[in-house]
């Protein structure tokens, strides 16, 4: 019983012992001498669960009566969250050394975070939804004000930790009613107590209340508040981890919610999830046209990006959530090319954030140039680029399932957006000579922007195999 | 007779003066930290009314671990908040304003 308990969770339970074991050591062995050690043991050992996750045996178990499930939809979303964490970790270690940050907790507080996300997607049961989300949160408020000593980071702590610390209160008080008015926190009992569309009052404002934590968490606007405070306050490596592995999580967990344990009522969250899709989707692409700073204009992007992968939600089919597993996928990998881009956005060893700063990088570093503007083209979503199959699918979903004014909305608001993106490329290839940007590009950034770029260009020919995985893992989180 | 539904008034009540005292509130940060535990506490006292009105534990559970993340969260909180304090040296609300937002 107890024995197939542990087996169930073990990957979750490596990283939490590795996590703890490593902070030992460094606490005991050295302090920050060990840093480059830890960072990449860490990331080994990311790896090596990703993989063990992407080859275990297929099938549905659970395990601590039901609060626990390894399905292949949470080995899905652990699978793409693993290899993000680990590429933004690896990556982000040139940039934490030049700015005197390279310290051994960031690489331990990452593991945690990761494993806070792990339990998220694979929560089915109330109690284990909330320590998974504040293991990840409590994880990410503490690297986010992780440069002590400059007033934006720690600005950006404290905000990021006040509306963190909201959302969860809302969250927490919706899980209260879900659980008085059902009786269970489990997520299959909460499922057997719904008949019908009808929910009664108490439920309904329980999932209301649960709908508007995870919309803060996944940084859907009316919630959005924190997001481009946080991406502009937070040392650049941060911002890069904020844009991709908890994104998928809090995606993840919104979907496991919504169709877990409210299944049976897919009207009434339908019209939650459409709302805060579109209003994600047009604030997204409107409020990014007057900024200048790369990193609020990626908050701003991953707004609308977050818009897009909730249309494929509100679409309440299997269809659905395969095309939502689909473009968190094909976000994370834009964005640790864009981010592997950013991190080495610097002149003279100061960091540069301004876009303006990319006049005319097409003549200093041509290949660079074509290689971000086709990231840019595929955040865009501007076919035959991968981030147009990524959109096409959400809205293919949205018109299959009879929402099609909402594919209509997502159209418009893609066109918008693309507006900011294209203004990126028109800088880098048409603008006003700058100084030229530092040259220097450490390998290992070489390989994730090159890669990602790669990936978007020749990825269209099958997307590497992923819809049929991603459709595995919708049929198994709505079967 | 004190019913259920008393408990979730006040219950109620709280969590919104909460949610008001984190919005309305100009002076410091620390009484947003307080606000942020009386939210907490008002859905603690939602869980413990409802496991004694359905007679299930897993409500009183829930409290538990409740307890245990909110004394986790106001360390971190603090944590930040003396942080925050040594580089800009006050803690009034309107004077978080570096980036606009």
């Amino acid at each position: 019983m107890i024995s197939t308990d542990i087996n169930t969770a073990l990957p979750e339970i490596i990283l939490a012992v590795y996590a703890m074991a490593a902070l030992m050591l460094a606490v005991y062995g050295g302090k920050d001498r060990l840093s480059g050690f830890i960072f990449w043991a860490t990331a080994g050992v990311m790896v090596i669960l990703g993989l063990m996750m992407a080859f275990a045996p297929a099938g549905t178990t659970s395990a601590f009566n039901g609060s626990f499930i390894n399905d292949e939809f949470a080995r899905y979303t652990k699978v793409v969250m693993l290899f993000g964490s680990a590429a933004m970790l690896l990556l982000s270690q040139d940039y934490l050394i030049k700015n005197k940050l390279f310290k051994f907790e960031f690489p331990i507080l990452i593991a945690l975070a990761t494993l806070g996300m792990m339990l998220m997607v694979s929560a089915g049961d109330l109690m284990a939804l909330y320590m998974g989300l504040e293991l990840q949160s409590l994880a990410l408020y503490v690297v986010a004000s992780f440069r002590r000593d400059s007033i934006r980071s720690t600005e950006a702590g404290l905000k990021y930790f006040v509306l963190g610390a909201l959302s969860s209160g809302l969250l927490l008080y919706g899980a209260s009613l879900v659980y008085g008015f059902s009786g269970t926190t489990n997520f299959a009992g909460i499922a057997e107590t719904i008949h019908g569309d009808n929910l009664d009052m108490g439920m309904l404002f329980g999932l209301v209340f649960l709908c508007v934590g995870m919309g803060f968490k996944i940084s859907a606007a009316p919630f959005h508040m924190w997001t481009p405070d946080v991406y502009e306050g937070s040392p650049t490596p941060v911002t890069g981890f904020f844009a991709t592995a908890p994104k998928v999580a809090a995606a993840g967990l919104f979907a496991r919610v919504v169709h877990d344990a409210f299944g049976g009522a897919v009207t009434d969250w339908q019209q939650i999830v459409a709302f805060l899709a579109v209003v994600s989707m047009f604030l997204g692409s409107i409020a990014a046209i007057g900024q200048t700073n790369i990193k609020r204009l990626m908050a701003y992007s991953s707004i609308a990006h977050m818009g897009f992968a909730l249309v494929g939600l509100a679409a309440g089919t299997e269809q659905g959530v395969q095309a939502l597993l689909i473009y968190m996928a094909i976000y994370v990998t834009m964005n640790v090319g864009v981010f592997a881009f950013i991190l080495n956005m610097e002149r003279e060893g100061q960091p540069v954030t301004t876009i303006t700063e990319l006049g005319m990088y097409s003549r200093a570093q041509p290949l660079r140039a074509a290689a971000l503007a086709a990231l840019m083209f595929s955040l865009a979503g501007i076919p035959p680029l991968v981030g147009f199959f990524g959109k096409l699918f959400v809205l293919q979903a949205a018109v299959d399932a009879g929402i099609a004014w909402l594919a209509l909305a997502g159209v418009v608001a893609s066109v918008i957006g693309a507006f900011y993106y294209l203004r990126i490329i028109y800088y880098m290839y048409f603008g006003d000579e700058a100084d030229a940007l530092s040259v220097r590009m450490p390998m290992l950034h070489k390989v994730a922007f090159y890669g990602a770029a790669l990936i978007m260009l020749v990825g269209a020919i099958n997307l590497f195999g992923v819809p049929p995985i991603a459709a595995d893992a919708a049929a198994s989180l709505l079967k | 007779m004190i019913s259920v539904e008393h408990y979730l008034a006040v219950a109620a009540v709280l969590f919104v003066i909460g949610i008001f005292g984190i919005f309305l509130n100009r002076k410091n940060v620390i009484v947003i930290l307080m606000s942020i535990e009386l939210m907490l506490l008002a859905v603690n006292i939602n869980f413990v009314a409802f496991s004694t009105h359905l007679g299930d534990l897993t409500g009183q559970v829930f409290t538990l671990f409740v307890l245990t993340v909110a004394a986790a969260e106001a360390a971190i909180g603090l944590a930040i908040l003396v942080c925050f304090f040594r580089v800009r040296g006050t803690i009034a609300v309107e004077d978080i304003n570096v980036m606009k937002g």
